[in-house]
């Protein structure tokens, strides 16, 4: 039932699974992303999506969703939480859990410095 | 612990039992095993025993995959994906392996890519999940085009890809899964011939006259069936153009599938030094020869048997799982009763266990009517259920697996399980049973699970039930089983005070949460959490509240856009691939050389993938970027359609009087006048209206949330309520008026009632059942509650506050980066081109 777009599997890099090392990517001015919403970045190979909490809270996530590969970056997100815009199966944001089925999405820690979004790969 | 510390474990195969494993095990211990797996197929898990349903079109590739790829980067699991095991150094403790081919068949001897340099994965323990290849009985010429296997999703594809340019196909096997592939083939439309050795179809599971009748059956939905007949050679040069059996007969036939049985892939346990049989040999525990290797499904041998169907492997698995985690480390696996369904679209047929008596005192039930192709069957054996076949009605089978699975006393009137009780009770009633109990052999979903859907899940029916936990999704035989647990524990289920609230984060329902806000003065969804829910912030709650909001404050609501669906925030509607559409409005469907030209204009300078008619009489552009929606607006010039938000959407409308020589009154000009007043108001949901110039209807007015159907005299029949979506109900009607302008009062009256009184996303069907026509014409046209006037005032000021989204976003965006697409970052290490 659960099946991301081929494309979307290249992108993510997920064909290989050799452990990467972390590294940190710049992804620009956090203004970019209005209060409460989120946008796409392609970094690396894989496409992420960065959401900025109304409470300042900044998340990082896998942009693909594992059901059927809908954008993330165009849920609604709130308390901790972002909704899948195409069937609405919802992502704890702190730990990647999706919440009634049993799948995650991959998360990495991002934060702030001088004003823009930086993520740890 | 760091991933150092941990145990590693290592999966060979990344089929239905070495997934399934791993899902056991990381349910028990999600923290125990750094896990490796290798799997030949280039995909993550699928469930492969729906593969028949991919072939005959019924299901998509992508609606039978179980753990997709990221589901093994979620959880931390390295999945060498197209990647082969071809050995366990024993001594070293490594597994080691190679890429396949690109081409390669996956359960093929080779394929691997020996250039390659090996994988190796290091190991404490290992599994074995290697699962089964099909058996090519011997024959000259397999292998040239048109020759295929049945065994794996792209043999599946390549069978239904050549079958488009086939007449005839044969398929080589009259057991289960050749019946399947026949099957699928039919449904490709092409002539079918079933090839079986023996002189009965699924010998395995069938007694002979079962078998004859199944073949009747069979032959009855325009399958050719042969049996004995032992095909020795396939004939033609470049591709198949026939085949020759033993006998000499040659039967022509433009492609081949050979589904002759299965044997179990063991080479890599041989080639490693362990014990191997038919099978790979297991004890109790699913122990190899090597105490550290373990082996489950297919490919394993258990007390002298192999099994062919995944019930018996859900049972493996656990063990292994409990005996790897600790959990039960003296967890035994006593072998499977086998229950088999044949997922045949027009054939009704289950076989439990023993066919034919075999021991001095069995029992044999059986109730025959061959007009009808129906057989039962049943084998009693110290009053528990041995064997039974249901042939041409299956209704009992839920009820026959479970007696037979847990060895329960059969009632004493045997007719029962064959048929149901006289009165109508259950034989046995699920309430009765454990917990535990397996009721979806195919997917191994307990009872206690179902239960949970139901219950906390609030699933209300067998589909639902199946959308949450896979039940019922496989064979399909327990679905009635599921039928009753849903009568069982749908009535039980306690009512939740939240099911009345407005939104499930805020704790008012609708009138409180209105007065609250009127009360507080509150403008914005994010003033909402503040004041009235203790400032936690409800993701699910935002786009119910903001729509609430803007119908209480239509002028000086606060517009947060995050509060916002995606769809309302780029004012188009997402598509499955994340793209969107884009739906002008066109009044009353009537549109003009020019427009048409712009919108051709339009389609070919964005290279839209698709131009369609709508169902609403307009014209939809699909699949376009979010990134080109406001330069197509722009260059359409046309207002947008709202095809997208919980708002006024269309008016749709029959020639009527300009041209029909029906028409009683105008309805193209009635419908454009609707159209452009209450364009784009918002409401609880959508609302899509049609006129009709007479009572044939020829625009479905009676069946739209709001209908206006001219009548003889010079009138105007106004009706609410209608729907013709997932439900169909005729408008109920409210009143009869003589003019354009008292229908749009009246319209536009109701519209504001049900913005003010609907739940959030209650479609005007229920909304006007609910409250009952002779209530709605108290209020909207006797004015009983002296609201009318307020009523008019109000829709007018939304009316007059309403603006063009697309002409002012694409003019003025939100924000800068209200339509951009995914951001292209440039990392020191980014991969070239991306
Ligand atoms: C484009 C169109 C199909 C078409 O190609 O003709 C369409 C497309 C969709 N309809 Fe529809 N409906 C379309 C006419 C209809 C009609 C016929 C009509 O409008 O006269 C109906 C029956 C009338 C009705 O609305 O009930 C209809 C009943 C539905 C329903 C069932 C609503 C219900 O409660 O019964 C949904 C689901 C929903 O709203 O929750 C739905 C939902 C959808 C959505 C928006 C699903 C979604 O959320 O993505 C579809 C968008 C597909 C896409 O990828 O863009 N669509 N849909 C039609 C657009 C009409 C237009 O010009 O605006
Ligand atoms: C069309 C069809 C319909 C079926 N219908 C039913 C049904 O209705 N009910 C039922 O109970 N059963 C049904 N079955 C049988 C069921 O699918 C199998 O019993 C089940 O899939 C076996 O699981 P497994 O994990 O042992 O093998 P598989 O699911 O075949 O998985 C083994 C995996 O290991 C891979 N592999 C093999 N060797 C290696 C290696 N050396 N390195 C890496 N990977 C390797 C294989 O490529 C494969 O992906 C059906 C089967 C088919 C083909
Ligand atoms: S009927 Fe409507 S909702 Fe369903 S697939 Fe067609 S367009 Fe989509
Ligand atoms: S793609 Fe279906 S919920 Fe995300």
């Amino acid at each position: 039932m659960r099946q991301c777009l081929p494309s979307e599997f290249e992108r993510n890099g997920l064909w290989d699974n050799g452990a990467p090392e972390r590294h940190e990517v710049d992804l620009g001015p956090l203004d970019f992303i209005p209060p409460g919403e989120g946008r796409a970045y392609r970094v690396a190979g894989r496409t992420i999506a960065v959401f900025r909490q109304r409470d300042g809270c900044l998340f990082a996530t896998d942009n693909c969703c594992p059901h059927r590969g809908g954008p993330l970056a165009d849920g609604i997100v709130g308390g901790g939480v972002v909704i899948c815009p195409l069937h609405a199966w919802k992502f704890d944001l702190h730990t990647g859990r999706c919440i009634g089925e049993d799948v995650a999405l991959r998360t990495y820690p991002v934060r702030l410095v001088n004003g823009c979004i930086v993520v740890e790969l | 612990m760091s991933p150092r510390q941990r145990e590693r474990l290592v999966v060979i195969g990344n089929g239905m039992a070495g997934a399934r494993l791993v899902e056991e095990v990381l349910q028990r211990d999600a923290h125990r095993f750094a896990i490796t797996m290798f799997g030949a197929e280039p995909y993550g898990n699928y469930n492969r025993i729906l593969l028949s349903h991919v072939l005959n079109g019924s299901h998509r590739r992508e609606e039978i995959f179980l753990n997709p790829l990221p589901w093994y980067a979620a959880h931390g699991i390295t999945l060498h994906v197209g990647v082969k095991a071809l050995y366990i150094d024993r001594a070293r403790r490594v597994v080691v392996g190679k890429p396949l081919h690109r081409s390669a068949v996956p359960y093929a001897l080779d394929g691997c890519d020996h250039a390659a340099a090996p994988i190796e994965a290091p190991y404490d323990r290992v599994v074995i999940a290697t699962g089964s290849r099909p058996f090519v009985p011997p024959m000259d010429g397999m292998g040239k085009p048109g020759t295929f296997l049945f065994r794996t999703l792209d043999d599946c594809e390549h069978i239904a890809a050549y079958a488009k340019h086939c007449r005839k196909a044969t398929v080589i096997g009259g057991g289960l899964l050749g019946l399947e592939a026949a099957r699928g083939l039919l449904a490709l439309g092409v002539e079918v011939t079933v090839l079986e050795a023996l002189p009965q179809l699924m010998a395995a599971q069938l007694d002979a006259e079962a078998a004859a009748m199944l073949k009747a059956t069979i032959e009855r939905l325009g399958i050719r069936v042969l049996l004995q007949a032992v095909t020795t050679r396939i004939l033609g040069e470049e591709r198949v153009t026939g085949v020759q059996l033993q006998d000499g007969m040659i039967l022509e036939t433009d492609m081949l599938v050979v589904s002759a049985g299965i044997r179990p892939i063991v080479e890599i346990a041989r080639d490693s030094g362990l014990a191997v049989e038919r099978g790979i040999v297991c004890d109790d525990q699913m122990r190899t020869s090597d105490p550290d290797i373990f082996a489950v499904g297919e490919c394993a041998q258990h007390r002298g048997v192999v099994y062919g169907l995944v019930d018996p492997i859900w049972d493996q698995v656990k063990t292994v799982a409990d005996v790897l985690t600790g959990v039960k480390p003296d967890a035994v696996y006593r072998g499977s009763k086998l229950a088999t369904t044949l997922k045949v679209l027009g054939v009704e047929l289950v076989s439990l266990g023993t066919t034919t008596p075999v021991q001095a005192g069995d029992e044999v039930v059986v109730y025959r009517e061959p007009s009808r192709g129906v057989y039962k069957k049943m084998l009693v054996r110290d009053n528990k259920l041995v064997g039974a076949i249901l042939l041409g009605e299956t209704e009992t089978a839920g009820v026959l697996t479970q007696m037979f699975m847990l060895e329960t006393p059969v009632p004493a009137r045997r007719a029962d399980l064959l048929f149901g009780t006289a009165s109508g009770a259950p034989v046995l009633s699920v309430f009765d049973l454990p917990e535990h109990a397996q009721i979806c052999n195919c997917n191994g979903v307990p009872k206690g699970r179902i239960k949970e859907a139901i219950q906390v899940g609030k699933c209300r029916s067998v589909a639902q039930v199946g959308a949450h936990t896979k039940a019922g999704t496989g064979c399909g035989s327990c679905k009635s089983l599921i039928a009753q647990l849903l009568e069982v524990y749908a009535g039980e289920v306690t009512e939740d005070p939240s099911e009345h609230y407005y939104v499930p984060g805020v704790p008012l329902t609708k009138p409180q949460l209105i007065a609250a806000i009127k009360e507080k003065k509150l403008k914005s969804v994010s003033a909402v959490f503040r004041e009235l829910a203790g400032g936690k912030e409800d993701a699910d709650s935002k786009a119910g509240l903001a729509s609430l909001l803007k119908s209480i404050w239509p002028q000086e609501y606060e517009d947060e856009r995050d509060a916002r669906f995606i769809n309302d925030r780029v004012h188009a509607n997402i598509q499955r691939d994340g793209t969107f559409s884009v739906v002008p409005r066109i009044y009353g469907g009537v549109t003009s050389p020019a427009e048409l030209r712009r919108i051709a204009d339009v389609a070919e300078k964005y290279q839209v993938r698709m131009v369609k008619i709508t169902g609403g009489q307009r014209i939809d552009l699909l699949g376009v970027k979010k990134e080109d929606l406001p330069a197509i607006w722009r260059d359409l010039g046309m207002p947008s359609g709202h095809a997208y938000t919980k708002a006024f959407r269309t008016c749709k409308s029959c020639v009527g009087t300009d041209f029909c020589r029906y028409g009683l009154g105008d309805s193209i000009a009635l419908a454009q006048k609707i159209e452009r007043r209450f364009q784009g108001i918002e409401a609880p949901h959508k609302l899509k209206l049609a006129t009709a110039g007479c009572p044939r209807n020829c625009s479905e007015a009676y069946v739209k949330d709001l209908g206006a159907v001219a009548i003889e005299g010079g009138q105007w029949e106004i009706y609410l309520g209608g729907a013709a979506g997932s439900t169909v109900r005729k408008g109920d009607l409210l009143c009869t008026v003589k003019t354009h302008e008292e229908v749009l009062t009246y319209m536009g009256r109701f519209i504001q009632y049900y913005r003010e009184n609907a739940k959030y996303m209650e479609r005007s069907y229920s909304f006007v059942a609910r409250l009952g026509i002779e209530r709605l014409r108290a209020v909207l046209v006797e004015d009983r509650e002296g609201i009318c006037a307020r009523l008019d005032a109000e829709i007018e000021a939304a009316v007059a506050a309403y603006r063009d989204p697309w002409a002012t976003e694409a003019a003025h965006p939100i924000s800068a980066s209200q339509f951009a697409g995914p951001v292209q970052i440039d990392s020191t290490r980014a991969e070239e081109g991306m």
